[in-house]
């Protein structure tokens, strides 16, 4: 019988409404206890003891949208690679996006995808395409991919544009009672576009985004989200990707207390960075949607405060160097961020802007777990999975990009300071990663 | 020594004079190699007051020596877009200086091929070019290439951004030119103090536009942008460097002309309106400078246009060639100044 004893850290359970000093007993690769410090350390010996005072222990991070890149772009990232990465950035659960080579559609791919050979760190989720070959028109096999593990559907890099397969992607999805994911975006305004649009853009001549593309499809879902509930009385929950907009959360929290399903995440990006970042044309400050102004970031970070947002997500979204070293407008789309998002949003959510840990800690495992139904994960639950990260709340560090588990170093964090570094992560009751 | 030389020759001592001034901080050194030019931003006024000295001695010199200048000196030429003025007037001011030059197009080389702008750059480097003239579609482009390649790199001009050596030289058009500009006063910020400069069409798309409305006011002018709505948007506020300087919006062309010292032409960049509808015609009748528009509101102006022109749609024939126009002297200018930038990107002195 596998047992570990996690003794003297400050343990955050926001699920349960832990946050104090405990010992935690790992037995069999779920959670067996968590007690009053000292009350097991008697029964079990030294070597199966592991001494973490000082620490905060908490439900490993569950990131509900990354990119890695396999099948068929692993010279940008690996499965084996990304999840390793994310067991460095203290997750214990990543939810891959479709927009592989060939677009993950269907029960093979997906099935290919989750597979224990491709060598995963840590637990491996997926959302498979909405629509077939992510093209926006027909939706997949929703059940079916259900059953073999899908634990939502997005077009992710691309939104569903038209009205009628929305509709039937978010009336399907409420019959197999899971998330349609969408990548807010009005294709039909960004054309072109590479950064956001305002005075930065028109000042270095590159076309922008207006925030209204982000808005609009955000504003058309919920209409079609009303008109489900009137017509179909079904409450399809919708999730809103990597929202970077003040218009985009107006109509969130509008639609959140008009009873409707709907759901949202920030990437670390979003909070912490403005269009400033983009400078003299940084393809790793490039990604979609872009860094916006100030009064949207600062929105976003309300918006994690007072609770709109329901998650922090990265969108991990490695390339290769040869791929961002090329014209702006030419340069794809995204960023790492899997070891940047705790030491970020500790340092400017929790300390800059004084959210308690506990509150940081729901955004990233309870709440993320929440949006795509997990009950045994991002929590500490007596016979949950042992997903557990240990942390020092109090390091301050600098990420430095060589150093990264990813295979791809495209991040605008390279050198940043960071608050808060992960001492070790375990996924189901193996340590998956120890500094 | 003509009046023009006499003037330029004022302008160069004035420079001298101010040589001692200590330099702005400009991190941007550290990342690209001196004697790039990349955008305006980059210049400060007495980078610009040396510019124009070494263009006034340059211009002085006997051929024979101006010859020797850059003797034995590489330049490559990478032009990525089509262009007559900028790429003629970069390499002939560079064969003027002795220095060998070679032409590289996107049309004609392995850029064809699929050979990144990175590794273009490396392989003139190996190839010995000392200094890489690029124009390119793509904004900010001549960033990337300053970095990659570690040479110094002057932008003739980068997609909507910058076209840097055209704002200088349409600078000094201005000062030989206008009858306000008094030679004895030094290049500073209060130069061009007490004259507004309209630049009226398509300023969107214009890289000339964005170069002057942010060299300009930081030399004291007043800065007029002119156009419609969808060739002009508000967002071009962006432009103003800030510090009390002027830049305005006047969508009405003839009012703004009223207030012209110089009135500065812009053609539509039909390549790059991407789907945006013009109705050329509607534009014609109110941003077209007709000879009739130019006597009734600005009889005294200066007219300048960066070319090419479209005869007939941003300004008719009987401007362009008229008494007013300065056009055939930008190109000159353009001649001059960019012997200049060259000489100062190849840290040769003249």
């Amino acid at each position: 019988m596998s047992e570990l004893l996690i003794t003297g850290a400050h343990v955050i359970d926001p699920a349960n409404g832990v946050d104090g000093l405990c010992d935690v007993l790992v037995r069999n690769r779920r959670i067996a206890a968590v007690t009053s410090p000292g009350e097991l350390t008697g029964s079990l010996p030294a070597e199966k003891r592991l001494d973490a005072a000082g620490m905060v222990l908490a439900p490993g991070l569950i990131d509900i949208h990354v990119h890695l890149r396999e099948p068929g772009q692993m010279h940008k990232e690996t499965i084996r690679t990304g999840t390793a990465a994310a067991a460095a950035g203290g997750f214990t659960t990543v939810v891959a996006m479709p927009n592989t080579t060939p677009v993950n559609d269907s029960v093979a791919e997906l099935e290919w995808m989750l597979a224990a050979e491709r060598g995963a760190a840590v637990k491996l989720l997926a959302m498979p395409a909405a629509t077939v070959g992510s093209m926006g028109l027909e939706i997949t096999d929703f059940r079916a991919l259900v059953r073999a593990g899908a634990v939502g559907f997005t077009d992710d890099g691309k939104p569903v544009l038209e009205d009628e397969a929305m509709r039937a992607a978010l009336l399907t999805a409420a019959e197999v009672a899971v998330p349609v994911s969408q990548h807010a975006e009005d294709t039909r305004l960004t054309g072109g576009c590479s950064m956001n649009a305002g005075r930065m853009a028109f000042r270095l001549g590159l076309r922008g985004m207006p925030v209204e593309a982000e808005s609009r499809i955000v504003e058309r879902d919920i209409r079609l989200l009303r008109e489900i509930k009137q017509v179909e009385k079904l409450r399809p929950h919708l999730h809103v990707q990597h929202v970077s907009t003040a218009g985009a959360l107006r109509a969130i929290r509008q639609a959140k207390e008009g009873g409707l399903h709907v759901t949202c995440e920030a990437a670390p990006h979003h909070f912490t960075l403005t269009e400033e970042a983009v400078g003299d044309y940084d393809t790793n400050a490039k990604m979609n949607p872009p860094l916006r102004a100030e009064a949207d970031r600062r929105a976003v970070v309300e918006a994690l405060l007072d609770g709109t947002i329901d998650c922090i997500a990265t969108d991990h979204a490695p390339h290769a160097s040869h791929e961002k070293e090329v014209e702006f407008e030419r340069a794809p789309n995204g960023i790492t961020g899997l070891e940047t998002a705790l030491g970020l949003a500790l340092r400017v959510l929790h300390r800059e802007r004084g959210m308690p840990l506990a509150r940081v800690i729901a955004l990233m495992s309870a709440q993320p777990a929440k949006v795509i139904g997990l009950h045994q994960r991002g929590n500490l639950k007596v016979g949950s999975w042992a997903d557990l990260v240990l942390f020092d709340a109090a390091a301050e560090w600098r990420f430095a990009a060589k150093d990264s588990r990813s295979m791809s170093k495209n991040t605008p964090f390279d050198g940043a300071a960071m608050l808060g570094r992960v001492r070790a992560t375990i996924c189901e009751g193996r340590i998956v990663y120890r500094a | 020594m003509t009046k023009l030389a006499k003037k330029a020759a004022v302008l160069e001592d004035v420079a001298a004079l101010l040589s001692g001034t200590p330099q702005e901080p400009q991190p941007y050194r550290s990342l690209y190699a001196p004697g790039s030019l990349l955008t305006v931003e980059h210049l400060s006024i007495a980078d610009v007051a040396e510019i124009f000295a070494a263009t006034a001695r340059l211009e002085r010199m006997a051929g024979v020596d101006r010859a020797r200048v850059l003797a034995g000196r590489t330049i490559a030429l990478l032009f990525y877009e089509s262009s007559t003025r900028t790429r003629t007037s970069f390499e002939l001011a560079a064969k003027s200086l002795g220095a060998t030059t070679t032409l590289v197009s996107d049309k004609s080389s392995s850029i064809e091929k699929g050979e990144s702008l990175k590794d273009t750059g490396l392989t003139l480097r190996a190839l010995g070019a000392e200094c890489i003239i690029l124009r390119h579609a793509a904004s900010g482009s001549p960033f990337l290439l300053a970095r990659t390649s570690g040479l110094p790199v002057l932008n003739a001009g980068d997609g909507m951004h910058q076209h840097p050596s055209q704002a200088l030289l349409d600078l000094r058009t201005m000062l030989l030119r206008l009858p306000q500009f008094d030679p004895a006063r030094p290049i500073d910020a209060k130069t061009l103090d007490g004259v507004t400069v309209v630049i009226t069409g398509d300023i969107l798309h214009s890289r000339v536009a964005r170069s002057n409305a942010m060299l300009l006011p930081r030399l004291g002018a007043r800065v007029i942008l002119c156009g419609p709505e969808e060739l002009l948007p508000e967002d071009a506020m962006g432009l103003d460097m800030g510090e009390g300087r002027a830049l305005e919006i006047e969508r009405d062309f003839d009012r703004a002309l009223q207030q012209a010292d110089v009135a500065m032409m812009l053609r539509i960049q039909k390549e790059r309106l991407e789907g945006l509808s013009l109705d050329l015609a509607q534009y014609c009748v109110q941003y077209q400078l007709s000879a009739e528009r130019l006597a009734a509101h600005a009889p005294r102006a200066l007219v300048m246009h960066p070319g090419p022109m479209i005869r007939g749609l941003e300004i008719t024939g009987e401007v362009a060639d008229g008494p007013q126009s300065a056009i055939e002297e930008q190109v000159r200018q353009g001649l001059a100044v960019r012997r200049a930038l060259l000489v100062r990107a190849l840290g040769a002195t003249a």
